[in-house]
């Protein structure tokens, strides 16, 4: 028998994401980081955020270069669609993140990722943030995620890699667990 | 200052659980003079700490401490705490350990080249101590719990004895490993109904292919498994107890009980205005335990192949995935619909009396080196995963006491070597330290 010894190709720096991980442990405070984004209302129900600066590893960070996001309502609703809507970005951030995860825990356990499909779907009853009826909540019903994954794995791998990545997803652990939320506001 | 000195001997052990009495056996074997300090009796907390259905999750042939095993007429079956306590008093008997009981132990120092270990008996002078007092201490509670709205009683495992101690009314139980689990099945067949909220747990079948899941993890060399040869030391520890009990032929596990009409929830992530809140995670928590649980039924079949022999072993088999309500509940109103919840969040050991500079890192937990802890002559025995997968278990105590143990001598002839510490003289125990005679066996408990 031939051992193949061959080293999954999914473009994840796993060897830094571990010696990450080691570094934090001996030193908790440079695990403290805080994100950030600002917004700035447009016009109508558009409106800019932006993300650039973030804190952590003891000091201000900042991404390559700013990104803008544009969030809107749709036509439907009278607007003028110049963007997702806040509840389509909540969507992108989780798939984001859960694919983030997918193929940082294949590199791990090396296994080579052909290609990674994710689409959502979430259930929204309009009645609950219209204020028609005080039973349904404002938000998601439920979010129903569908991961097709071509992968050099048996489906059961495949699923455990799913399955790891959510349990290690900070946006899926924001999105099914409850946060603490202070809007405060000031007089310009 | 005052002293009451109770004492001077080579090696105190702390605790007279099964970890300390198989301590005591090695050191005795090797002729190292000791004692062994109990707050209580033998086994204080298989006396004084369990719920009354309470059996062993491993079966009774497993039973064992080194020189003595389980010789009755029911190997297959699982030992009550009774019954624990039964074995580990016959044990302490046969061997001879120098017990000293109704001793709580308070105070732990350095004292030159050795340690004082205070207690309310008394001092006593010693050169090596062995921390055996187990991993189940304190009661873990989570912080929330203090969101529990008034009206509403709370109670943790390690009070609970039967359903009969609790309110009728639904029932709130906190935790998925074998004890929330256990405790989800007699408390909603007496009639109180049961929320049961559970997070990552690890699922396991209590027969397989026709042998206990013990046999199988023990046979493969799961149980052998060696700390030193797992990616992530810290988080092999963490793993909760698996889903089992001790009855014989049942497997324990969510699919039965939403059978028998528990309501299965996820984590306990908030409690905010008199509402639980529950995680919406519960579909992949199940999914990984599912997961983990095929890769070890395929470890075992794996296992089977390898040997080449089959014969007389079931054919391999696979379980229905974890049944999930779609949508699961999220929220529950404890004021209305709780009248208790019992929190199955498990133990962290206490500390608190040993004041040994630098063996305790920042959040309070000893720090040691497969129990070898960072203090020259202080170890630690009994918790989980501490040497090998089997570490915490009855069984698993041999190996980790003559591994431990040895090095515990070789570190007492190499202070010999280098000559004696002013305070520490070789000397004989007190008289007052009660040392049994060692006794024949008794009927049911025979040397092996």
């Amino acid at each position: 028998m031939t051992m193949q010894t061959r080293t999954a190709e999914n473009g994840v720096n796993v060897a830094a994401l571990l010696g990450a991980r080691e570094a934090l442990s001996q030193a908790p405070e440079a695990a403290r980081f805080k994100w950030r984004a600002t917004n700035k209302w447009v016009k109508g129900t558009h409106s800019r955020a932006t993300v650039e600066g973030f804190f952590g590893l003891g000091g201000e960070q900042s991404h390559r270069r700013p990104f803008e996001f544009d969030s809107d309502h749709p036509e439907i609703f009278a607007a003028e669609d110049n963007g997702a809507t806040p509840v389509e970005l909540v969507l992108v951030a989780l798939a984001g993140c859960l694919t983030a995860g997918v193929a940082s825990v294949a590199q791990k356990r090396n296994i080579q990722l052909n290609s990674v499909q994710a689409s959502i779907e979430a259930p929204m009853d309009l009645q609950g943030i219209l204020g028609i009826d005080p039973e349904v909540r404002n938000g998601f019903d439920r979010i129903k995620i569908h991961y097709e994954i071509d992968a050099d794995a048996s489906a059961d791998e495949i699923a455990a890699l799913v399955a790891q990545s959510q349990k290690r997803s900070a946006v899926f652990d924001v999105i099914t667990n409850p946060t603490e939320v202070a809007v405060t506001t000031s007089k310009a | 200052m005052h002293s009451r000195r109770a004492g001077i001997t080579d090696v105190v052990v702390i605790g007279a659980g099964h970890s300390g009495l198989a301590m005591s056996r090695v050191l005795g074997e090797r002729g190292i003079q000791h004692i062994v300090l109990d707050r209580g009796q033998v086994a204080n907390s298989w006396r004084t700490e369990r719920w009354d259905s309470l059996r062993l999750l491993t079966p009774n042939w497993l039973t064992r401490l080194p020189g003595y095993a389980y010789q009755s007429d029911d190997p297959d079956g699982y030992m009550s705490s009774a019954q624990v306590v039964d074995f580990l008093a016959h044990y302490a008997q046969w061997a001879g350990a120098p017990i000293v009981s109704d001793t709580t132990v308070t105070r732990v120092t350095q004292d030159g080249a050795g340690y004082l270990v205070a207690s309310t008996r008394g001092d006593w002078l010693c050169r090596a101590v062995v921390l055996a007092t187990g991993a189940c201490n304190q009661p873990c509670v989570p912080r929330i719990a203090q969101g529990v709205p008034v009206g509403v009683e709370q109670l943790h495992a390690q009070a609970y004895r039967n359903p009969e101690q609790l309110a009728p009314g639904r029932v709130l139980i906190v935790g998925g490993s074998a004890t929330g689990l256990q405790l989800a099945r007699e408390i909603q067949s007496s009639g109180r109904p049961v929320t049961l909220a559970v997070g990552e747990h690890v699922r396991m079948p209590r027969i397989y292919r026709g042998r206990d899941i013990q046999w199988w993890l023990l046979a493969s060399g799961l149980l052998d498994r060696r700390i030193e040869n797992e990616d992530d030391a810290d988080r092999a520890r963490r793993v909760p107890s698996p889903q089992l009990m001790g009855v014989r032929g049942v497997t324990l596990d969510l699919n039965l009980l939403r059978s028998e009409g528990v309501e299965i929830v996820g984590q306990l992530a908030g409690l905010r205005d008199g509402q639980a809140q529950f995680s919406g995670s519960l579909r992949n928590t199940c999914m990984l335990a599912d997961l983990k649980q095929n890769r070890l039924l395929t470890a075992i079949d794996d296992w089977v192949e390898r040997r080449g022999r089959s014969i007389g072993i079931a054919p391999a088999e696979r379980y229905a995935p974890t049944a999930v309500d779609a949508p699961a509940r999220l929220t529950l109103n404890l004021t209305a619909e709780v009248r208790t919840v019992l929190w199955a969040t498990g133990y962290r050991p206490d500390y608190s009396w040993l004041h040994v500079p630098t063996v305790l890192d920042h959040r309070g937990e000893l720090k040691h080196d497969r129990g070898i802890v960072a203090a020259p002559g202080l170890y630690v025995l009994g918790l989980p995963y501490l040497r090998r997968r089997k570490s915490s278990f009855i069984h698993g105590a041999e190996d980790d006491a003559r591994e431990l143990g040895a090095h515990l001598v070789e570190f007492l002839e190499r202070r010999e070597s280098v000559g004696r510490s002013g305070t520490l003289r070789r000397s004989g125990c007190e008289p007052a330290l009660a040392r049994h005679a060692p006794k024949h066996a008794q009927a049911k408990l025979q040397r092996q």
